[in-house]
C-alpha cells in the first residue's frame, strides 16, 4: 500500500482502531481429544499484516489452534473466519493459507526448485509463471544457488529457508509457522529471527507463529497470545505482557518474577498499600483500581526493577527492605542476585555490569538493600 | 548403540556366525566346478555341471515356470501389500483393523505345511461349488503364494509408511494437492525403496517355497524348488550345486543393485537428515 | 488433466490402464472427499476380503474336513453336511480322526518331539544370533549396513538349496567327516546326517536372519549412553549387558524367537532331508498322510491340533509386532 492512500488521522496500531475489520477470527473454537480439551472455547482477532505469535509450553493447545487454522484438524466446536469467510470445514487443499512445518516437511525425492514450484504446479499455472516466481521466492531467502539440490543435501539452516520460500510462493493471506526456528541452533535462529521478520515486513502476509521460546515470541511479534492448558490467558504486545502481566502463570513464564503474596491494607489515590507477610515489610504499589481492605492479594515484580545498594545505613520501610546475598548468577552483561531476606523468602534483584571490572557488585554473604519505585511494580488478577 | 569398547570375544563371536552363515554356500559353489561326481571329493576344475543343467529339459521348464509365478506374484502381492498397508498405517482405527493386522502377521509364522493344506482344500470345495478350478497349477500356485508374501510386503509398506514424516503428506495437500494426487506425488515415490523392497522379497519367496505349492500345484505343474526336491531325495548331484550356484550369482546381482540404488536413494537422505529430525521429535509433541 | 480420449489411438492394455487411472482422477476430482473416502474403503477391503476368502476361510476348511471320513474318491473325504430329503440338514460329525491322533502314539510323540526340537534350535539360534546382532548394531554407518546384508542374503537364496548344502557336509564321507579324518580327531566317520544334531543345525542355519534382524532392530535403538551411564555407576562391561542391553532387548527376543519356534514347529523340509528316521516330526507326519496315505481327513485332524499348539505363541507374537509398530510410529504422529 502506497503512503499516500494512508487516512490522514493519526496512525493507530490495528487492533487498537475500531474502524478496522480483524482478518483472522477465531470465534469459540474448541477442540477435544475423548475427554481432553486440547483448545478450550478460543476467540482470537488477529489483523491483517501481523506478526502474531502463540506462545505457550508443549501440550498448551497453541499447535492444535494451528492446525486447525490450516485445514488438519477440525474444531469440535466454534467458527473460523479468515478474510470474512468462514472456513470452518474447508479442506486444506482449499484454503489461502499456507504452513512451514516445524520438521520442514521438504519433499526428499524433489529438488529446490520442485519443492517450490510443488504449490504452483497444484494450480497449473501457465509453466514460465511458474519458473518466475520460484525464481524469485528462492531470491528473496537467498537459495537461488542451490535450486538443484536435494533436501538432504542442505543444512538445517538452508533446509528452512526452502520451506519458507515453499509456502511464501504461493502467495498466501496467512502464513501459518509452526516452531519455524525450532530445529536450529542458538546463533542461527537469532540471525533467521531478523530475516523472517524482514521478508514479512516486505511482503506485508500476515503471519502466525507457534512457539513455546518467550525471547522469539517477544523478538519477533507485534502481538502475541499466551496459552495454557487450552486457555488464552492473556493476549497483548510483548511490552505490554511483559510489563502488566495480567496473572501470576504469565509474570512466571514470560521472563522472571518476584511474585510476592499478602494483604491489602488500604488504597491511596492510585497506589495500593499492602502487608507482606514473607517479607515482614509494607509494599506501596500502583494500581487503579481500588481494593477492600483485608483482600488477598499477589504482586510481581520483575529483578531488573528491584534496585540494589550495598549501603546499609538506610531504615527498612515501605518498598525497601534488607537482606544478605546467597546465590550470584553471573550471565556477562548481567549479573543475578538472589537476595536473602530477614523473613527467610528470597528475592531476585538484577543488576547490569556496566563497568569491567572483577568484582561488580556485591560478593556472597553482603547486606545489602533492596527498594523499588511503586509504578515498577504489578498487582495480579489471580 | 555403539561400544567404546570392542572385546575379541564378541567380535570372535560374530566372525564365527558369519562362517556359518557361508561355509555352506561356498562349499556349494566350489563342489559345483568339481570334476568328479563325488560332491565332497575334489577331483579338478571343471564346468561340465553347468552344461549338464543347461541340457536338462526339466529343470529349464520348472525354472521358468518358478520366474513366471515369482514374477506375477510379486507384481500382485506389492498391490495387495501396499493396500494393506496403507490400510494399517493410516487409516487409524477403523472396523476390522484387528481383523486385517492378526491375518497379516498370522502368514508370517504359520508353517507352510498348514498354509498349503488349507488353501488347497478351499480350492477343492471351490471347484466342487463352483466349477473353479477346473484343474490345479500355476494359477492355483499363484494364488497361494500372493496369499502369504502379501504379508510379507504389507509388514514391509506398514513399517516404512509408519516411518515417514506424516508432515510432508500435510504439507502437499497445504500447498494445493487433494488426497489422490497427495499420494500419487509424495506418498508413493517416498515409499517406492520399500515397494522395491517388498517387491524383491515376493519374489523370491515364491520363487524358494516347496511345500505350498507341493499342495495346491496339479498335473503338469512342477515348480523348480519341486524339481531341486525330488533331485535331492534321490541324492546329492552336481548339477544341484551348479543350480544353486546360478541362483546364488542371480540373487546377489539383484539384491546388490536394488541395495544401491536404495542407498543411493535414501541412505544417505536419512543419515544427513538426522539433526532436523531430532529436532523435530526433541521440540513438542502435538496434543 | 488431460482429456482421456485424446490418447493415442493404439489398442493394449497399457492404454486401457492409463484410461482407467485418468477416470479415477478425474472422478476423485469431480466428487471430492465423499469419493476419496469410498477410495478408502476400498483400499482397506480389497486384502481383507482377500486374505478372508485365502487364509481365514481354508482355516475354517480344515476344521471341517477333519471332521469328515476318508473315502476313496474325488475328493477323498466325506461330506459332514447332507440334505436328506424334506429339506432337513443332516450332520454327520467323525471324530475318529482325532481319537486316532490320541491312539496312536505315533501322532503324541511326533507332535511333542517337534516341539522340543523347535524349542532346542530356537535356543540355539537365539545363541547364534545374539552376538551376531549385537556386532551388526556396534559396527560403524557402512560396515553396519553391508554386516546387515551379509546377513539377509542367505536369506534370499533358495532355502531348499541352503538345506541340500548341509547334506554334502554332514554326510558320512561329507567335508565335515573328511575334516575330522584328516585331522585325526576321530577314527570312524561320525553319523551326523540323519540324526537330530542335523535337524538342528537345518533349523539353526535356515532361520538365523529371522532371529538376527528383529534383535537387530531392537539393540540399534538402545541409546549407547545407556551403558556408558551404567558404567560410569561401577558397572563392569558383562554385568553392565546383562543389566541394562540385554533386558531392553527383550522385546527382538522374544520377536526373533518366535518366528523361529512357530514356523520350525511345523517345518517339513529340514526334518525330511536332515532328519533321522526314528525321531519324527508332525509336519513329516502331515506330509505323508496327505501325500502318501491320501488321508486328507486325517492330515486335517493333525494340522487343527498343530494350530491348537501354536495359538499361544501365535498371540505372543502378533502382540510383539503391533508394539514394535506402535513404539516406531511414536512422536511422529
Amino acid at each position: 500500500m502506497a503512503l499516500a492512500d494512508r487516512p490522514a488521522r493519526p496512525r493507530l496500531d490495528p487492533w487498537q482502531d475500531v474502524n478496522v475489520e480483524p482478518f483472522v477470527r477465531i470465534e469459540g473454537v474448541t477442540r477435544t481429544y475423548g475427554d481432553v480439551y486440547a483448545v478450550d472455547n478460543v476467540s482470537l482477532e488477529i489483523y491483517r499484516g501481523e506478526f502474531f505469535s502463540l506462545l505457550g509450553s508443549s501440550g498448551c493447545g497453541k499447535t492444535t489452534l494451528l492446525r486447525m487454522l490450516a485445514g488438519f484438524e477440525q474444531p469440535t466446536d466454534g467458527k473460523l473466519f479468515i478474510d470474512g469467510v468462514d472456513v470452518t470445514g474447508v479442506p486444506p487443499y482449499e484454503r489461502p493459507v499456507n504452513m512451514m512445518f516445524q520438521s520442514y516437511a521438504l519433499f526428499p525425492h524433489m529438488n529446490v526448485e520442485k519443492n517450490v514450484a510443488f504449490g504452483l504446479k497444484q494450480e497449473r499455472l501457465p509453466r514460465q509463471e511458474i519458473r518466475d516466481r520460484v525464481a524469485a521466492a528462492l531470491d528473496l531467502v537467498k537459495m537461488d544457488a542451490y535450486g538443484r539440490r536435494k533436501p538432504d543435501q542442505l543444512s538445517g539452516g538452508q533446509q528452512q529457508r526452502v520451506a519458507l520460500a515453499r509456502a511464501l510462493v504461493k502467495r498466501p493471506k496467512l502464513l501459518l509457522l509452526d516452531e519455524p526456528l525450532g530445529a536450529l541452533d542458538k546463533k542461527l535462529r537469532e540471525h533467521t529471527q531478523f530475516e523472517l521478520v524482514n521478508i514479512q515486513e516486505k511482503l506485508g502476509i500476515t503471519f502466525i507463529m507457534v512457539t513455546h521460546d518467550q525471547e522469539e515470541a517477544m523478538t519477533m511479534s507485534t502481538r502475541m497470545a499466551v496459552m495454557n492448558e487450552g486457555l488464552i490467558v492473556q493476549v497483548g504486545t510483548p511490552a505490554y505482557i511483559y510489563e502488566y502481566p495480567a496473572t501470576r502463570f504469565i509474570a512466571e513464564f514470560v521472563g522472571a518474577a518476584n511474585v510476592l503474596e499478602g494483604r491489602v491494607l488500604g488504597t491511596e489515590d492510585d497506589l495500593l498499600r499492602i502487608y507482606c507477610e514473607e517479607l515482614n515489610a509494607e509494599l506501596l504499589i500502583q494500581h487503579n483500581r481500588p481494593m477492600e481492605p483485608g483482600a488477598p492479594v499477589a504482586v510481581s515484580l520483575r529483578p531488573e526493577k528491584v534496585l540494589m545498594t550495598e549501603r546499609t545505613d538506610l531504615e527498612p520501610g515501605v518498598n525497601r527492605i534488607h537482606g544478605t546475598v546467597a546465590e550470584i548468577g553471573y550471565l556477562g552483561d548481567i549479573s543475578i542476585y538472589h537476595v536473602r531476606t530477614a523473613g527467610g523468602r528470597m528475592v531476585q534483584a538484577q543488576l547490569t555490569n556496566r563497568n569491567r571490572v572483577e568484582n561488580p557488585g556485591p560478593t556472597w554473604d553482603q547486606a545489602v538493600t533492596l527498594h523499588w519505585m511503586p509504578a515498577n511494580g504489578v498487582v495480579l488478577e489471580a | 548403540m555403539r561400544l567404546k569398547r570392542r572385546s575379541w570375544l564378541s567380535l570372535g563371536l560374530m566372525g564365527l556366525g558369519y562362517a556359518f552363515l557361508y561355509g555352506p554356500i561356498a562349499s556349494l559353489v566350489v563342489f559345483s566346478f568339481n570334476k568328479s561326481r563325488l560332491v565332497t571329493v575334489w577331483g579338478g576344475f571343471s564346468t561340465q555341471w553347468y552344461g549338464e543343467l543347461f541340457r536338462n529339459r526339466q529343470i529349464l521348464a520348472a525354472a521358468w515356470l518358478s520366474l513366471k509365478i515369482a514374477a506375477l506374484n510379486a507384481s500382485f502381492a506389492v498391490a495387495l501389500g501396499l493396500f494393506a498397508g496403507l490400510a494399517l498405517a493410516r487409516f487409524g482405527r477403523f472396523r476390522g483393523r484387528s481383523l486385517l493386522a492378526g491375518m497379516i502377521s498370522a502368514p508370517l509364522v504359520m508353517p507352510d505345511v498348514i498354509i498349503g493344506l488349507s488353501i488347497l482344500l478351499l480350492f477343492v470345495v471351490m471347484q466342487q461349488l463352483t466349477g473353479w478350478p477346473e484343474t490345479r497349477g500355476m494359477t492355483t500356485i499363484l494364488i497361494a503364494h500372493v496369499t502369504f508374501s502379501a504379508a510379507y510386503v504389507t509388514v514391509i509398506v506398514q513399517s516404512r509408511l509408519v516411518d515417514m514424516d506424516i508432515a510432508m503428506e500435510e504439507a502437499a495437500m497445504d500447498l494445493g494437492a487433494r488426497p489422490w494426487k497427495v499420494f500419487m506425488l509424495i506418498t508413493l515415490p517416498v515409499i517406492s525403496p520399500a515397494l522395491l523392497a517388498g517387491w524383491l522379497l515376493a519374489f523370491t519367496l515364491s520363487l524358494d517355497d516347496l511345500v505350498i505349492a507341493s499342495f495346491v500345484s496339479g498335473p503338469g505343474a512342477t515348480t523348480l524348488p519341486m524339481v531341486v526336491y525330488s533331485s535331492v531325495r534321490l541324492g546329492v548331484s552336481p548339477v544341484i550345486n551348479a543350480l544353486a550356484t546360478l541362483i546364488l550369482l542371480v540373487v546377489t546381482g539383484g539384491i546388490v543393485v536394488a541395495g544401491v540404488v536404495m542407498h543411493r536413494r535414501e541412505g544417505n537422505a536419512r543419515r544427513k537428515i538426522t539433526p532436523v529430525g531430532a529436532g523435530r521429535r526433541a521440540v513438542e509433541d502435538r496434543v | 488433466m488431460r482429456d482421456p480420449t485424446a490418447a493415442p489411438q493404439y489398442q493394449g492394455l497399457l492404454v486401457r490402464v492409463w484410461r482407467w487411472l485418468a477416470g479415477l482422477v478425474f472422478w476423485s476430482r469431480v466428487q471430492g472427499i465423499a469419493r476419496t473416502l469410498r477410495g478408502r474403503m476400498l483400499v482397506a477391503l480389497v486384502p481383507t476380503l482377500w486374505l478372508l476368502l485365502f487364509f481365514l476361510v481354508p482355516f475354517l476348511l480344515v476344521f471341517k474336513i477333519s471332521l469328515a471320513e476318508s473315502v476313496l474318491a474325488q475328493p477323498p473325504f466325506t461330506a459332514i453336511m447332507h440334505w436328506s430329503g424334506e429339506a432337513l440338514l443332516e450332520l454327520r460329525l467323525n471324530l475318529a480322526n482325532y481319537l486316532l491322533l490320541l491312539e496312536d502314539t505315533l501322532y503324541i510323540s511326533a507332535y511333542l518331539n517337534s516341539i522340543r526340537i523347535a524349542a532346542i534350535s530356537s535356543v540355539f539360534t537365539l545363541l547364534v544370533g545374539y552376538p551376531m546382532a549385537l556386532g551388526i548394531a556396534r559396527a560403524r554407518n557402512t560396515a553396519r549396513l553391508i554386516l546387515l546384508m551379509l546377513v539377509i542374503l542367505p536369506f534370499w537364496t533358495s532355502f531348499l538349496i541352503r538345506v541340500y548344502a548341509w547334506i554334502g557336509i554332514l554326510k558320512n564321507n561329507g567335508l565335515l567327516n573328511n575334516l575330522l579324518l584328516t585331522l585325526g580327531l576321530i577314527k570312524q566317520p561320525l553319523p551326523m546326517l540323519h540324526s537330530d544334531f542335523a535337524v538342528f543345525v537345518g533349523i539353526v542355519y535356515s532361520y538365523l536372519p529371522f532371529m538376527v534382524l528383529p534383535l537387530y532392530s531392537t539393540l540399534v535403538k538402545i541409546d549407547q549412553s545407556l551403558i556408558e551411564a551404567a558404567e560410569d555407576l561401577g558397572c563392569r562391561p558383562l554385568s553392565a549387558f546383562w543389566k541394562v542391553i540385554f533386558p531392553l532387548s527383550l522385546p527382538g527376543v522374544t520377536a526373533g524367537t518366535m518366528l523361529v519356534f512357530i514356523p520350525a514347529v511345523g517345518e517339513f523340509v529340514i526334518p525330511d532331508l536332515l532328519g533321522g528316521p526314528d525321531s519324527l516330526m508332525i509336519g513329516k507326519i502331515l506330509w505323508s498322510e496327505f501325500f502318501t496315505n491320501r488321508d486328507w481327513p486325517v492330515a486335517s485332524a493333525i494340522a487343527v491340533v498343530m494350530l491348537l499348539f501354536l495359538v499361544v505363541p501365535m498371540v505372543i507374537f502378533q502382540r510383539s509386532q503391533e508394539k514394535a509398530l506402535d513404539e516406531d510410529g511414536r512422536g511422529r504422529r
